[in-house]
């Protein structure tokens, strides 16, 4: 069994690559979430921007629309004062494969030093960190079903932010797990964190099978499942992904499923709400939930620059440690 | 060698500074000590100081231009600062200086959070070897070390001095 | 008479219940005598084969062969004497070829160039419908008048229970035998591994057994109805080998095989996202492959190759979008001998999955007795090799051996009385 860490770590450990929150140890994940920290309040002053990252090429390379995360990408190396290059690529229909490495070897003759990559196909980061020239840190952005390691990392930030340490807590996720990349990579990183449980609320069609071997505990039934809750991360119901005989109706989900401030009762009286976003009113979440005092939304989106600061410099930091010659401090 | 007596010229240093601070007329200055030795001696002045502020800290992971050799260390903790520095006269605090390179990086933090009116550099040790033109205003005593020794601050009660 | 004089081998033929150690002698394209000498008649040739092992040549009931129409990949000429490397004197080529093998034009062009070729006898498997769509009936009695041993329909689907029904109603009046594959693509559609704990944890779209079980058992009532012979390909759950289990204990002749592959591995292999493992059908669950190996241990299961050249473009990408298929007969019984190894299944029962078990459901007879006719391999189980890829004989690279040490070598083969290497 190949473990995923030999890709994206250094043999000390450090983060050449940030690929899946699966298998890194509590350290590094806590690591990550000092090193945000340190940024949030470099975005609270004057001059956001830090030198670190100067005269660094970053290039994101989005297989898959998103303006939300792609921006934050983009402001996140801004603010670490990197050069960026924004590339859109449409997938072609046939020869995929190729495309994919052909667009690869075209990037590499620009000489950059990090990908962030958005791709449908799971595994995809995994596979172009394997493919690309050594120097190269890949960002993964969301792949397939996979992981979207660095909006886990944000919220696990916010739980920390919000609810103080991760450990002990009971945290749901709810809605659409089975194809959520979010819900995976946050499971990993609430486990390994010490969260005391990790729910999945949902209908049978839309939790995977064997999401127990995860380490969460599903449930079907928003009474049950919110009990004793700490967080509450509701899932967007993902319609572009979904195939038909999935769900009978959006009304239906948000009957058994959206969060209300009736449901929202079920959960304890100092719970906080999360959603990655964007939202979709009325058929996951309602408004007055959404924008109601247990609501930490908003400071998600603030938060998910400066965690992305973060795994951009580690990871950075990572591949220029593999570089550098022996040369005393 | 003799290493010189910490807490004695950390005594003494304190009123280099008060007298400084009338001299150069620094109304209300805040004392800021850059991570991690020059804050535990910005704070032991301060006890005899008494500025109103609190001792702000700066950390210069984010400025440091070794970034290309050594990466990110992997303790960052990351700065506090208060609000504005804007028209601040500010006392840059630091156990040791050596090449210089810290308090460059230190001065150009400094100013991505503001405009202050003027930056004083107070060093507890000088060891020399300057890399860069850049002098503390004060400075608790001066030592010449070996090639290969580095010395280290240990603290912050009681601070010492270590050689490595 | 003059003998080819195969000394000292330990000669191990299920079909007669043979493991010993003794005297071959051949002639005119036959086995003359086994275990002594021939009354008259001289030597010609001998070959010493103290440590060696002289088993019937391995019979494939399933093969790619991407000629005609996936020339990157390979052709005829390399991939049956791959084949030959690997122990096989015979194989039998799947009709997914381009153009698909459902006109005798096709049939006539594998059969020419596989003899030309030489290297191994291969028996073409023609399609079941036309193009392989799965809604017309092919030529089948042309096809089989051509020289497909067999019609397949090669992991494609077929419509729907009628199609289905009346396919097997008409190989069945002219006793064509049907190699069937079950696979229900409305469960499988968009798969690209077992659906389980490895797929939820890797995001990878998964295939649940019940995509060939529900087929398995649409296949197998229709068998019933209809008397068709019927021979089911590539089986890789537990399930599966139950409900042929029960179908034979109620009198239906059905028989199955399944890949190596499944055999050897499991879902866990593709962790890493490795897309070598990306193989239709896909791996499964240990329970799935433990209940394989004791099929193949119990006589139930033959045993084929799947395999399936790649070039080096088709499977490199990430893994949904990789190519499915194994590259697997270069080296193929030393990779089979991983089992006996394992001490999971003894030498006889495997040899016996190889060799007399596909014969019979092929209606022929491959075996080491006296009268024979000679298709045998000499293999020296105990000689190691690193393969790599330059040493390949297939033109596909995704074998899942390169740079890897093996154990065991094919040293000579012999179809039909002449040696082929």
């Amino acid at each position: 069994m190949t473990d995923p860490n030999t890709v994206q770590l250094t043999e000390d450990g450090r983060l050449k690559h940030f690929l899946t929150t699966e298998g890194l140890s509590r350290e590094l994940l806590t690591e990550i979430l000092d090193t945000a920290d340190s940024f949030i309040s470099t975005q609270e002053r004057a001059v956001k921007t830090v030198p670190l990252l100067r005269g660094k090429t970053v290039v994101n390379l989005f297989f898959e629309n998103s303006t939300r995360t792609r921006s934050t990408f983009e402001l996140a190396a801004k603010r670490l004062s990197a050069d960026i290059l924004n590339l859109d690529i449409a997938r072609s229909a046939t020869s995929k494969g190729e495309t994919l490495m052909d667009t690869l070897w075209n990037l590499e003759a620009m000489y950059s030093d990090m990908f962030v990559v958005r791709h449908s196909d799971s595994g995809a980061a995994h596979f172009i960190a394997e493919q690309v020239t050594p120097n190269v840190a890949i960002i993964n952005a969301g792949d397939g079903r996979h992981a979207h390691p660095t909006q886990a990392m944000l919220d696990m930030l916010t739980i920390r932010r919000h609810k103080g340490e991760i450990e002990g807590k009971v945290v749901a996720i709810v809605g659409d797990i089975l194809h959520s990349r979010v819900a995976r990579s946050q499971i990993h990183a609430l486990r390994t964190l010490g969260a005391a449980e990790v729910r999945v609320i949902g209908p049978g069609t839309l939790l995977p099978s064997d999401i127990e071997s995860m380490g969460a505990v599903p449930f079907y039934d928003m009474k049950a499942g919110l009990a004793d809750c700490d967080v509450v991360i509701m899932l967007r119901l993902q319609k572009e992904r979904m195939q038909n005989a999935l769900l009978p109706s959006e009304g239906e989900f948000f009957k058994l499923y959206g969060l209300t401030e009736e449901k929202l009762a079920y959960a304890r009286p100092d719970a906080i709400v999360m959603h990655p976003g964007p939202i979709n009113r009325g058929v996951e979440i309602e408004s007055a939930v959404a924008d109601g005092s247990h609501s930490v939304i908003l400071n998600q989106v603030s938060y998910g620059i400066a965690v992305r600061m973060a795994v951009m410099a580690m990871a950075m930091s990572g591949q220029q440690t593999l570089n550098s010659s022996e040369e005393p401090a | 060698m003799n290493l010189p007596d910490i807490e004695q010229i950390t005594q003494e240093l304190a009123g280099q500074v008060s007298e400084m601070m009338t001299e150069r007329q620094l109304d209300n200055p805040l004392l800021v000590g850059i991570r991690t030795g020059g804050v535990w001696v910005a704070e032991r002045l301060n006890e005899t100081l008494s500025c109103t502020d609190e001792v702000a800290t700066l950390d210069i992971s984010f400025y440091r231009d070794d970034f290309t050799r050594h990466g990110l260390h992997p303790k960052v903790q990351g700065s506090e600062l208060p609000e504005s520095i804007e028209d601040r006269h500010i006392i840059l605090i630091d156990d040791v200086i050596m090449s210089g390179r810290t308090i460059r990086a230190a001065m150009n933090e400094l100013f991505d959070y503001g405009r202050p009116a003027s930056i004083s550099l107070v060093c507890l040790l000088d060891i020399g070897r300057r890399e860069l033109p850049i002098q503390p205003d004060l400075c608790g005593a001066t030592l010449a070390l070996n090639d290969g020794q580095l010395v280290k601050l240990t603290g912050p009660r009681p601070l010492a001095l270590t050689l490595a | 008479m003059r003998y080819l004089h195969i000394a000292n081998a330990r000669v191990i033929d299920p079909q007669t219940s043979t493991d010993s150690i003794a005297d071959v002698f051949v002639a005119d394209g036959r086995i003359c005598t086994v275990g002594r000498r021939p009354d008259a008649g001289e030597i010609e040739a001998s070959i010493d084969a103290s440590g060696q092992w002289l088993l019937p040549g391995l019979i494939d009931l399933g093969g790619h062969l991407p000629e005609p129409g996936f020339s990157q990949k390979g052709s005829i000429a390399t991939e049956t004497r791959a084949a030959a490397r690997g122990g096989f004197t015979h194989i039998c080529s799947l009709p997914d070829t381009r153009p698909v093998a459902d006109t005798s034009a096709v049939v006539k062009l594998i059969l020419e160039k596989a003899s030309r070729a030489g290297y191994a006898r291969v028996l073409p498997l023609g399609a079941m419908t036309q193009g392989l769509a799965g809604e017309q009936l092919a030529s089948m009695y042309t096809l089989h008048e051509a020289g497909a041993v067999a019609m397949s329909n090669a992991r494609e689907p077929i419509r729907d229970s009628y199609v289905m029904r009346r396919l097997m109603e008409y190989a069945a009046t002219y006793d064509i035998p049907l190699f069937l594959t079950a696979n229900d693509l409305s469960l499988s559609d968009g798969g690209c591994m077992h659906e389980g704990p490895v797929a939820t944890r890797m995001g990878l779209p998964g295939i649940p057994e019940t995509a060939e079980t529900i087929a398995l058992s649409q296949i197998l009532l229709l068998v019933e109805q209809t008397g068709v012979q019927a021979h089911i390909s590539q089986i890789s759950c537990r399930r599966s080998v139950n409900m042929l289990s029960q179908a034979r204990e109620s009198g239906l002749r059905v028989t199955a095989d399944t890949p190596l592959a499944n055999l050897l591995y499991t879902h866990e292999s593709v962790t890493g996202y490795n897309s070598l493992y990306n193989v239709q059908p896909p791996l499964r669950s240990e329970r799935d492959r433990a209940a394989l190996v004791a099929a193949v241990a119990a006589g139930e299961l033959a045993i084929s190759s799947n395999h399936s050249p790649h070039e080096i473009a088709a499977k490199k990408a990430p893994f949904s979008d990789a190519e499915a298929g194994m590259s697997q007969y270069d080296a193929f019984l030393s990779q089979a001998m991983m089992l006996v190894e394992r001490g999971e299944i003894e030498v006889s029962p495997l040899v016996n999955a190889l060799t007399a078990l596909p014969a019979s459901i092929l209606g022929m007879r491959q075996s080491l007795e006296e009268g024979a006719c000679f298709s045998a391999v000499l293999f020296d189980p105990d000689s190691t090799q690193t393969l790599t890829a330059g040493q390949l004989a297939s033109g596909g690279r995704n074998h899942p051996m390169i740079d890897k040490p093996v154990k065991g070598q094919i040293t000579h083969v012999f179809l039909e009385g002449c040696q082929i290497c």
